[in-house]
């Protein structure tokens, strides 16, 4: 039976629950609630959700002066807005000011299908990632959203947060979800070739090594939710203990997992990385699927590029 | 009661000082806001080095952050770390760097890029709101800052969430970088504007102590809306050949400006203690 449940949905869950107890928990929208899922928030804990219109850069800088008095701030918008429209005010009033500001970054990637351009997020890593002192997580599923918002709704440092907008299927099991914050999950062992993933790629990759183990090739594939700070002991793990690497990413070629895993693997020049995700353009229009299919973000086409690179 | 006229001269002389050895700082908008940092420091906030902590301090955020040599005056002065501390300034490694930042001891948030301050401040005052605490938040800005976008996003969330514990002050000099500020991106309407965003506006002589203070007590008694004052200020307030010269924006003196610089600073304090 498909997954029908979205990772913004769990989102909203681990906030209600702890918005019970914690009373300093905040939740701040930008006329986004209802594609966040967060109008179930508003609607319980109007004491903890400010709403502040569509207005990004005030989103994140009324959330760090809340943050500085005390408060746990979770800002939610459109990843596209909020990682370039505010992205200023992510790093100096979030990152640079060190106020606990959690930006929750919706409908990520190319979730917004045929919207075109403006409503893409395939730049936020890049951006992001770039800004010192902010974190930037990538959930694969719903179960391993839960156990990453069970740890932010706890800690106190600044980070940004993706996720897509419609349900995807699981990659964990119920009750069964490896998971240590800021270390890649190692989702199936293999020896021949290592496929890194975040986000929705995750399950494409996972269905991309199980194709190839009809062919006798091996997977390893490893979930990098942690785009920063990224496992670097398990890029270099799967450097030295299988033949090449693929990446695989819901975000521009530039910038994104691919080059974070080049940097670190090209410090011990051990093994070929092969870079699968968006071109550096405008993509094509259509359902998300449809645009994966057609830059080749899908598991027969990951498969075959596997293979060739091992066949090289 | 210290006599606080003469008090913000002195700070001028401290800032001059520090501005000189660095050679580097932005004096105009210094000294166009010393006046209005003393009388918060002194009289209206309530603020001190051993009460950072204290979630029920007053909550102030300096948005035009170039303005840093003054504040640091003001807080060096007020006992937040030794004045000591500033022969550093824009140093290597030092930790008094050219904008404020938080890891300097009475320094709330960082700033530097305009147009950060006010929706800060909007989240301090919200905070307070919504735990009953009657801690003011108190943001300082420019007039040239007036063109970020940020600055009216936030007017218009203070307005609309009715904020009378946040306090706004403008350093309305009428100069910045280029010029004019009329002549940049004119806000001779500014009054009008900002009531506009359901603000209470008050106009005050922004570099008289008293007139300040007055518009100070004014605001705080205020209820049912953010109090915004406009304080008319002369950028390089102090020293006449600096006084509205868009070029002393961040115009380090020279020896002979510098002493001469010196000399109608006190005189202006010895004028203001007589
Ligand atoms: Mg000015």
């Amino acid at each position: 039976m498909r997954n029908t449940v979205a990772n913004r949905q769990v989102i909203c869950d681990v906030l209600m629950e702890t918005a019970r107890q914690d009373p300093d928990l905040v939740v701040l929208c930008s006329d986004s609630r209802g594609s966040a899922s967060l109008s179930k928030f508003a609607d319980t804990y109007p004491r903890q959700f400010v709403e502040v219109g569509i207005a990004e850069q005030d989103l994140v800088s009324i959330s760090a002066g809340l943050a500085s008095c005390g408060k746990r701030a979770f800002a939610a918008s459109p990843a596209c807005f909020l990682s370039t429209r505010s992205m200023e005010q992510a790093r100096v009033d979030v990152a640079y000011s060190n106020t606990n500001v959690k930006l929750i970054g919706i409908s990520g990637g190319i979730s917004y299908g045929a919207l075109g351009l403006t409503h893409h997020s395939a730049q936020d890593i890049a951006v992001m990632g770039s800004i010192p002192n902010l974190r930037v997580y990538l959930p694969s599923d719903r179960f391993q959203t839960r156990l990453l918002m069970e740890q932010l709704v706890r800690d106190d440092a600044p980070a940004y947060l993706r996720v897509g907008r419609n349900p995807v299927e699981d990659v964990y099991e119920e009750g069964r979800v490896p998971f240590e914050m800021d270390r890649a999950t190692t989702v199936c062992e293999g020896e021949d070739l290592t496929l890194i993933a975040c986000g929705e790629m995750v399950r494409v990759a996972l269905d991309a090594a199980a194709l190839l183990r009809e062919k006798q090739i091996f997977c390893r594939v490893l979930d990098m939710y942690c785009i920063k700070p990224l496992d670097k002991e398990a890029v270099l793990r799967a450097a030295r203990e299988t033949r090449a690497i693929v990446t695989l990413e819901e975000h521009s070629i530039i910038g994104g997992l691919g080059s974070l895993v080049c940097q670190v693997v090209a410090e011990e020049n051990r093994c070929p990385v092969h870079c699968m995700a968006l071109p550096d353009s405008a993509p094509v229009a259509g359902k998300s699927q449809e645009v994966f299919a057609y830059y080749g973000l899908e598991p027969n086409h990951v498969a075959s590029v596997c293979a060739d690179l091992l066949n090289r | 009661m210290e006599n606080l006229q003469a008090k913000a001269y002195s700070l001028r002389r401290d800032i001059l000082d520090m501005i000189y050895r660095a050679k580097t700082g932005h004096i105009g908008g210094d000294f166009s806001v010393c006046e209005i940092l003393t009388v918060l420091y002194w009289r209206h906030m309530n603020v001190s080095p051993q009460t950072m902590d204290d979630p029920d301090r007053d909550r102030f955020v300096m948005s035009k952050g170039h303005s840093v040599e003054a504040l640091y005056s003001v807080l060096a002065s007020r006992g937040f770390f030794p004045k000591e501390d500033l022969l550093t300034f824009s140093q290597f490694k030092t930790k008094y760097i050219g904008h404020p930042n938080n890891k300097v001891n009475g320094i709330e948030m960082n700033s530097g890029s305009l147009g950060h301050g006010l929706p800060v401040g909007v989240g301090m005052a919200l905070a307070a709101k919504m735990d009953g605490r009657s801690y003011r938040t108190y943001v300082v800005m420019g007039d040239g800052e007036l063109a970020e976008g940020s600055v009216w996003e936030a007017f218009m969330s203070a307005g609309h969430y009715k904020l009378d514990n946040l306090i706004a002050m403008i350093d309305r000099n009428r100069l910045q970088i280029s010029g004019s500020t009329e002549v940049v991106m004119h806000h001779e309407n500014l009054e009008q504007r900002v009531r506009a965003f359901d603000w209470n506006v008050i106009q005050a002589e922004g570099n008289s102590i008293e007139a300040l203070d007055r518009a100070l007590c004014q605001a705080k008694a205020f209820r049912g809306a953010p109090t915004c004052i406009i304080a008319n200020t002369t950028k390089g307030c102090g020293v006449s050949f600096m006084e509205n010269q868009a070029g002393w924006h961040h115009r380090v003196p020279t020896e002979a400006e510098y002493r001469a610089a010196v000399r109608e600073l006190a005189e202006k304090e010895a004028e203001a203690s007589a």
